[in-house]
């Protein structure tokens, strides 16, 4: 059987999602049988793949840098998988947009900065006006709520796309499980 | 005054034939019958104000969806409780709900014990069908018990109505237009500063999200007692 290439990717989260990935323990043995993880935090790969299956995302999206690598990911990818309320609702990583990245890039970069006082201007991305969910910006094929997605429910919808079988997401998890 | 006569009638909902009477709701019938309408600002003891239009059900020969909780009953009508068009309404009402305000449900107190949230569940929505507006509220946090957090409101007005209602106190109401409206004490007071309010709490038991919550309280530690508004109008005897 061929296996399915794997991808994922931490944008705007706090890699909780990513640690609920591993939370599947040994199930992740179980689950490796039939995926290949060609491009992911876990792996070292500078760039993202051509032909991937199934790319799961966490995170919002909240620079330029994450609106182009979303696109690319979109490009090559079969399905997008948006893991957690992030990546869905925006979440945590949305709630500056209350205040405006104006306000944030002040307080961190002057008020709070003793030395240096200056915004970043190369290296980091540049943030976007505000935070958005993925589904803003692009098509996305399933969305695996929690904060952060719990590891059975994570199980559950792996197993689901490579057995081909449907399931009750609802049943699993929810906003801010 | 003249009372109006009650009278029975039957009629159908989703093909069951039921019986009620003139002065019900299509929603209190169906509850009666138990046949399933997901509802949100309606609530057991309070009246009907038909904000929300989560309850709303289809009727043979009309055009338009109707909110069953104000929609009274008649005669021979066959009512739809759920097909395609009525789920995607809901499915858009609740997007609405989640984009208008901030629902951030990890950092909420009531996380767990929202009927908002559960609804998503219930309805099983995905995602929100709606860009998020980002709008920014201030907290009223001046009582010494209570937190009134207009980012977390639905504008279900349940609070205006449990406090006009049956506390009797009207310290409540709506201020502002569209998607500025918000709740307020007295004329625009910080809830510590009203002197309606008797600080009895309804409007916090009765509200279905986090907007209104009881400080010093974690998120662990939450139970929101709706139910027992319908018990307390139950053991009155008024409706
Ligand atoms: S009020 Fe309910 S839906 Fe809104 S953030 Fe809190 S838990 Fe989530
Ligand atoms: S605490 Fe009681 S009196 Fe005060 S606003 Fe709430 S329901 Fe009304
Ligand atoms: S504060 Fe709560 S009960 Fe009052 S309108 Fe808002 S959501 Fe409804
Ligand atoms: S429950 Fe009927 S309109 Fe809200």
């Amino acid at each position: 059987m061929k296996k399915i290439r794997l991808g994922t990717i931490w944008l705007d989260g706090c890699s909780g999602c990513h640690m609920s990935f591993l939370d599947m323990d040994e199930r992740l043995i179980e689950i490796a049988e039939y995926v290949d993880v060609v491009y992911s935090p876990y792996v070292d790969m500078k760039e993202f793949p051509e032909s991937v299956d199934l790319t799961i995302v966490e995170g919002a999206l909240s620079t330029d840098h994450d609106l182009r690598i979303i696109k690319k990911i979109r490009e090559n990818s079969k399905l997008i998988l948006a893991l957690g309320d992030c990546a869905i609702t925006g979440n945590v990583s949305a709630m500056k947009n209350l205040y405006g990245s104006e306000a944030v890039l002040q307080r961190g970069y002057f008020e709070l900065a003793d030395l240096n006082q200056k915004y970043p201007s190369k290296v980091v991305p540049t943030l976007l006006e505000s935070v958005i969910p993925l589904h803003e910006a692009v098509k996305v094929d399933y969305f695996l709520p929690g904060c952060p997605t719990p590891a059975d429910a994570i199980y559950e919808m792996l197993k689901s796309l490579i057995e081909g079988t449907e399931i009750k997401i609802h049943e699993l998890t929810r906003f801010g499980k | 005054m003249i009372k109006e006569k009650v009278r029975v009638k039957n009629f159908k909902i989703d093909g069951v034939c039921v019986t009620g009477q003139s002065n019900q709701t299509i929603l209190e019938v169906a509850h009666d019958n138990d046949i399933e309408i997901p509802t949100m600002c309606h609530l057991r003891g309070l009246s009907n104000v038909g904000s929300c239009r989560m309850c709303i059900v289809e009727i043979e020969g009309r055009h338009e969806p109707i909110p069953s909780c104000t929609a009274k009953i008649k005669e021979g009508m066959e009512v739809t409780t759920s097909s395609p068009r009525i789920k995607a309404a809901r499915e858009m009402i609740l997007s609405m709900m989640f984009s208008e305000r901030s629902h951030t449900c990890s950092t909420c107190v009531v996380n767990g014990d929202c009927q908002l949230q559960s609804k998503s569940v219930e309805l099983e929505l995905g995602h929100s069908f709606t860009p998020y507006l980002n709008q920014r509220f201030e907290v009223d946090a001046s009582h010494k018990n209570f937190v009134n957090d207009p980012n977390r409101c639905i504008l279900c007005t349940r609070c205006i109505r449990v406090c006009d209602e049956i506390e009797g106190a009207h310290a409540l109401d709506l201020f502002g237009r569209g998607l500025n409206t918000r709740i307020i004490h007295d004329m625009d007071e910080p809830w510590a500063d009203s002197t309606s309010c008797t600080s009895c709490g309804k409007c916090v038991y009765v509200c279905p999200t986090g907007a209104l919550y009881e400080k010093d309280i974690s998120e662990e530690e939450v139970v929101k007692k709706r139910e027992i508004i319908t018990e307390l109008v139950k053991n009155r005897g008024q409706r």
